[in-house]
């Protein structure tokens, strides 16, 4: 991978070359042929889809369903498996909703995550177990911040009607390599339903559905190189079909009556209204321009600059490094510096140009296990280099004599 | 963001700061957290006779909101009820005297946000 070519195809290195932007966990830069895709359709052939009978309709609805085929082929997902959604948290959301009004809930009933997920589906799985009386267990980590997975087995029962845990954590990189038969114990013919958070994996190592073999995959574009406010909710055909849509609306109906209507066929039947149709085309671009690249070759670059990331930081006096090896990591480095709060440290890193998140990253009960308030996250992707976890270790460096450290 | 936040009289208040301590029998307490960067005080209140007596502030938090924590409750102490109230936010950034990104901002409101709410909760009480 070259770094410095790739940046040719990132705008946002025009406007600021020096910057190291080391962020792309929070959001990704967007390279030109996402920008241009997003572009074309709205200076070429706006239109809503699935609805005009002329010609920008009919070009604007062909893409749109190109666009599906080809986000499908990047996670190895049947066609009308991948239903487009506003974004990870929106995919999760949408996706309890539908689960709570299609699954006989009894009160006491069980769902089983880990303490490393990210709030995207925490939180709608606690609000769930809230209002269906359901116990909500955790499994813990293990001392290099995977999953400790005989502690999650040993949390299913015959009770435990959803299993969710999230492909890679978003604090500490940490790829949860578990197979989804551990993840489905139960022994009764069914057995829990699989749900995998792939946000911070997805565009940044191979994925494929049929391997991670989930009931329920999702993750957003943003992350990936593609536009904001797009993504994806996976679900295997027959879940889809079984479950009631989550948001109801224009669009995902064959037929409406006064007091009820029938549904359209899966996948449309979960999109409701005028979708983010600029954000689909923009992330079909985004999973074409890094199928190019590879997923294989792009998760190893980014463990290279992990191995260089953890080594120079851990060398560091008072620096904990808070972040699995390179081996098992998606490409993220957290950290914390002693005596200097992660906000200060993003704040010094900020001033020099180094694009770093302080904070909790939206995984407050990780925070809590492991037993700090907060952590400095560095995150590599296809653009990043060397010198910019030197930049980043300058910084570093820069806050502790600041703070006398 | 050309100028340095990191001024020394806000990292001296940062380091050292005033008033830092749990009070034993507060009028009224309060905590005030920032949920997304990891900032978490708890806020304290000594009143009497219409007047605060004593503010003083706990926990943890970046070098902005400590310093602002710090220079406040050194403001808040034998204040008039009425005038704590009539702190603003302008005044906060006066206080500090850096000129601050809107994210910061956060930082430098939290603890001022908090006494706040406590003297309301007061006042109300």
């Amino acid at each position: 991978m070259k770094p410095q070519d790739i940046r040719k195809d990132f705008p946002q290195y025009k406007a600021d070359a020096t910057m190291a932007y080391l962020d792309t966990a929070a959001t990704s830069l967007t390279p030109k042929p996402v920008l241009e895709m997003v572009n074309e359709y709205y200076q070429v052939y706006r239109a809503s889809v699935h609805r005009g009978t002329y010609e920008s309709a009919e070009r604007a609805t062909e893409a749109y369903e190109n666009a599906r085929a080809s986000i499908a082929a990047f996670i190895g997902a049947n066609t009308d498996e991948v239903v487009f959604t506003a974004g990870a948290t929106a995919s999760a959301n949408m996706l309890v909703y539908a689960l709570e009004h299609s699954i006989d809930w009894k009160p006491g009933d069980e769902i089983v995550t880990s303490v490393m997920e990210h709030h995207a589906m925490l939180l709608p799985l606690q609000q769930l177990a809230k209002r269906k009386k359901l116990v909500l267990k955790y499994a813990q980590l293990t001392k290099d911040f995977a999953l400790d997975v005989e502690d999650l087995t040993e949390l299913i029962t015959d009770r435990t009607k959803i299993v969710s845990v999230m492909v890679a954590s978003n604090v500490t990189g940490r790829i949860n390599e578990i197979s989804s038969t551990s993840l489905r114990r139960r022994s009764d013919v069914e057995g829990p339903i699989l749900i995998r958070d792939a946000t911070a994996a997805v565009g940044h190592m191979p994925i494929d559905v049929h391997e991670l073999d989930a009931d329920f995959i999702f993750f957003s574009g943003h992350k990936m190189c593609g536009p904001t406010g797009v993504g994806i909710l996976y679900g295997k055909r027959e879940w889809l079909e079984r479950l009631e849509p989550g948001c109801v609306g224009g669009g995902m109906v064959e037929d409406v009556h006064e007091k009820h209507a029938e549904w359209t066929e899966v996948p449309g039947k979960f999109e409701a209204g005028t979708q983010n149709i600029a954000g689909v085309l923009g992330l079909a671009a985004a999973t074409k321009y890094l199928d190019a690249l590879g997923p294989a070759a792009v998760h190893v670059h980014a463990q290279e600059l992990v191995t260089y990331a953890e080594k120079e930081l851990a060398a560091i006096d008072g620096v904990t490094v808070l972040a699995a090896p390179a081996e098992h990591n998606v490409g993220i480095v957290s950290f914390t510096v002693e005596g200097v709060h992660s906000h200060d440290v993003a704040g010094i890193a900020g001033k020099n140009s180094v694009a770093v998140r302080a904070g909790h990253h939206c995984a407050l009960p990780l925070h809590k296990a492991l037993g700090i308030e907060s952590t400095t996250r560095a995150s590599f992707y296809i653009y990043n280099t060397m010198s910019d976890v030197d930049a980043l270790v300058a910084s570093v460096k820069e806050a502790k004599e600041l703070f006398k450290v | 963001m050309n100028e340095s936040i990191y001024k020394q009289h806000i990292l001296e208040h940062a380091q050292h700061p005033h008033n830092k301590a749990e009070m034993e029998h507060p009028t009224v307490s309060l905590p005030a957290k920032n949920a997304s960067c990891g900032d978490s005080y708890i806020v304290y209140l000594d009143i009497e006779d219409g007047a605060i007596k004593e503010a003083t502030f706990s926990g943890v938090g970046c070098a902005i909101s400590q310093a602002a924590a710090s220079m406040l409750t050194d403001k808040l102490s034998n204040l008039s009820l009425e005038d704590a109230r009539a702190i603003t936010k302008e005044d906060i950034f006066e206080l500090l005297g850096i000129e601050l990104s809107i994210n910061r901002q956060k930082c430098a409101l939290l603890v001022w946000n908090g006494f706040q709410q406590a003297l309301e909760q007061y006042e109300n009480a």
